[in-house]
């Protein structure tokens, strides 16, 4: 099967997105699902990406992912109408989605990606939703036009206050939790550090809270057990039991340490290939 | 002349005098596996075992009684007519041999090099008790090796009856599965294997090292579903991709062999486990083998931790496959920790002493209590405890108990977890009506089938952890039960 890209848009400086075929994930997948892409065939990683959205008539799914190292700087030096090696997926739990009442969806930076499909699931099962959208700065803050599209309230936040309130995403996390009625439920999906301070947020006030993770992973199938986290003092799996969990109850001090385990390897991997890339003239 | 070349030549004059007395069979030394140097091997990937020339192979198939009772196919889990195909060996008709071992075994090139013989075939042989030495036995793997790899790069592609019209899922490419797809296939019905990963071959190309298992035999293996006309999909998830219900009463498939393999693996529940560095074995060996990871930086992307002191917990094959691999990787320690006697491992012996060979520190009757960690989360120590063997336990084996205040630190940065796995949840988690047992592993009857109509089951998702011949068996007679099935749903 072959997994031709036939859109592909750069959202901010690092940021990235395309839509890609792959009918069989488009029809099955869920929100709060990921795939497994490769971007070649042979001895390329495996990089888990959660799916943005998916488009069931035309047979793709949207993939929305960040250059940090090699491959997603591979993926991200793909042009439309070139393939990737394969697509692997729907994989992971998806989130269990009815009517609460009233859903606060705090997205964080390129967590803003898999947060849309869920938000948006949310809505349309009858929640009230409120949305938090975070960035470093205004060029970060992604896909605000589709959250404002279906979103009950939309709040926007920039460290730098280049856009919307100069806050961090936990400032009106807590006004909102504060409420009365407060919200039935928290869905917080970003950087660990963001989902760690919202839970401790949300925590205060009660609210469940439900975070999805993004570890590291290999085959994605629950054979692995690279994606490993501790959840309420009991080892899980985030392939086969998550990716989503209940955030009160994450050790996200371990997942945070546990994700930069290839952190120097991945450094160097990186270097490398951007020299490369340099020699072969592939700089725009 | 070799001497062996002139020892062949003289007992072929013998035989065409008047045949071989079993004192001239027992007079024949048995035929040690041309194998790399432990030095110059553990710092390379090739394979460790090199294989038997011809002279070696007649000779040690000489040493054959030819048993009229054959007490070797009783210990073959597929029973392969054994004494058969070393005849043919011995006579040198090589073709002849493989045709017989085909009859039972469709992957004679990967058995012939990863079954425990010692605990099956070999364990019976009269010659071996003769000696009473199992390592005295005939070598009847070697042989079966022998016979396959002499078949050359181009192994005969069956016989395909018919279209029956009937189309068979099998879910998982590993050797179970690569035998139900044949089977099925070879009965005319239209297989598709589904394969989690980008590459077929399932516990073959992930799991067992290169240096133990050529990729490139696991590859001819698929090649010849292929030119069955077996079709193949990767990077498909059944269960999530689709489901077994949606490939019965969607995709019109008829019957479905689940031959998934192995699942979650176990950890030790000890403090320190999400520490970085330390890995199941799985994960280890997946980025070792599937990924190419000792190639990292030179064609590989996947990343594996530089280790320098690697730590390998448990004493089975899988356990010698993750120190053989550390050593590979470039480790200038590796301790294997378990914490039974040596007698007790689960391992071949065969693998114990290559690991040996190359230098793994064997830490018998010691067990980890915690694993030591630095400010950075990176490992930096493992505490361990010594035991000694106290009553026999359920398993049989005496059970071993720590002794109190023996604790003491091995100085490690890598540790790799290899006591075995669960049942992979996601078969089970989305097939309503499929009965497992409490450890999540699939229940069938004694011709594979499952509690699902229409649903079979086979190797380590029912078996719990098992080896390639097993779920090689599990495959056939799931196939066959298959076949059956079909027909007379016709």
């Amino acid at each position: 099967m072959s997994h031709r890209i036939v859109s592909k848009k750069q959202l901010s400086e690092h940021v990235f997105t395309m839509e890609v075929e792959a009918p069989l994930v488009a029809q099955a997948r869920r929100p709060g699902q990921f795939v497994i892409v490769g971007v070649s065939d042979d001895y390329g990683e495996r990089i888990p990406l959660t799916i943005a959205g998916a488009d069931t008539a035309k047979g793709t799914i949207r993939l929305i992912w960040q250059r940090v190292g090699k491959s997603t700087s591979e993926m991200a030096d793909l042009k439309i109408g070139e393939t990737l090696g394969y697509v692997a997926g729907p994989l992971g739990k998806p989130t269990h989605i009815e009517n609460f009442g009233t859903v606060v969806c705090i997205g964080g930076g390129i967590g803003n990606a898999p947060l849309l499909p869920i938000a948006r699931g949310m809505k349309e099962a009858g929640n009230t939703v409120i949305s938090i959208l975070g960035a470093r700065t205004k060029e970060l803050v992604i896909l605000e036009d589709e959250f404002a599209a279906f979103s009950d309230e939309l709040i926007v936040v920039t460290d730098d206050g280049s856009h919307g309130r100069k806050a961090l995403v936990t400032e009106p996390l807590a006004e909102i939790c504060g409420r009365d009625p407060k919200p039935a439920l928290a869905v917080a999906i970003g950087p660990a550090i963001m989902m760690k301070f919202c839970c401790e947020t949300t925590r205060k006030f009660a609210v469940p809270t439900q975070v999805s993770l993004n570890t590291i992973m290999v085959d994605g199938t629950g054979m692995c057990g690279g994606c490993r986290v501790e959840v309420g003092g009991q080892t899980k799996f985030v392939c086969v039991d998550g990716p989503e969990f209940d955030g009160h109850e994450v050790n996200f001090d371990i997942m945070m340490k546990r994700l930069s385990a290839y952190r120097n390897l991945e450094q160097k991997a990186h270097e490398a290939y951007k020299q490369h890339r340099c020699r072969i003239g592939l700089n725009d | 002349m070799s001497d062996d070349r002139t020892l062949l030549n003289e007992l072929l004059e013998k035989q065409k005098a008047g045949g071989l007395k079993p004192s001239d069979r027992y007079a024949i030394p048995p035929q040690p596996m041309p194998a790399q140097e432990a030095s110059e091997r553990r710092s390379n990937i090739s394979e460790v075992a090199q294989g038997y020339t011809e002279t070696q192979a007649r000779l040690e198939a000489m040493r054959c009684l030819q048993c009229k009772t054959a007490p070797c196919m009783e210990g073959c889990p597929v029973r392969i007519r054994i004494k058969d195909f070393v005849t043919a060996i011995a006579e040198g008709q090589y073709g002849e041999a493989l045709a017989i071992i085909k009859e039972n075994s469709l992957l004679p090139a990967v058995c012939g090099r990863v079954c425990p013989q010692e605990v099956q075939c070999q364990e019976k042989c009269t010659v071996g008790k003769k000696f009473k030495d199992v390592d005295k036995a005939v070598a009847i793997g070697r042989l079966e090796r022998f016979a396959a790899d002499r078949a050359g790069a181009a192994p005969a592609v069956p016989q395909v009856a018919a279209p029956t019209g009937k189309k068979v899922a099998i879910i998982g490419s590993g050797p179970g599965s690569i035998v139900a797809a044949a089977d099925t296939r070879r009965a005319g019905h239209e297989v598709t294997v589904f394969e989690a990963f980008h590459k077929p071959g399932g516990v073959m190309v992930y799991g067992i090292p290169e240096f133990r298992l050529p990729k490139a035999i696991v590859q001819q293996e698929i090649d010849v579903l292929k030119q069955m006309g077996v079709e193949i999909v990767c990077n498909f998830v059944v269960g999530r991709t689709r489901t077994v219900d949606q490939l019965m009463k969607d995709d019109g498939f008829d019957a479905v062999y689940v031959g998934v393999g192995a699942g979650l693996p176990s950890f030790m529940n000890i403090p320190g486990e999400h520490l970085i560095g330390v890995y199941s074995a799985n994960e280890y060996l997946t980025r070792a083998n599937l990924m190419k990871a000792y190639n990292f930086g030179k064609g590989a992307d996947t990343p594996i931790a530089v280790s320098k002191r690697v730590a390998v917990l448990g004493g089975g094959n899988v356990a010698m496959d993750a120190a053989r691999t550390a050593l590979r990787l470039g480790a200038e320690k590796v301790y294997l920790v378990y914490r039974r006697s040596e007698k007790e491992m689960p391992a071949r012996l065969e693998e114990v002493h290559h690991a040996k060979e190359e230098g793994v520190d064997f830490r018998i009757l010691q067990n980890p209590k915690r694993i030591l960690g630095n400010g950075d989360g990176n490992v930096a120590g493992m505490e361990c405890l010594k035991y000694e063997l106290g009553e026999p336990d359920s398993s049989g084996r005496r059970r071993p108990v720590p002794i109190e205040g023996s604790e003491f630190t091995l100085d490690v940065d890598t540790v790799i977890v290899a006591i075995g796995n669960g049942a992979n949840p996601l078969i089970g988690q989305t097939t309503p009506g499929l009965e497992l047992n409490k450890w999540g592993n699939i229940v069938v009857d004694e011709k594979c089938k499952t509690s699902l109509e229409g649903v079979y089951a086979g190797g380590d998702i029912v078996l719990g952890a098992a080896t390639v011949i097993l779920a090689m068996g599990q495959g056939r007679t799931a196939a066959a039960a298959i076949n059956e099935y079909l027909a007379s749903k016709a």
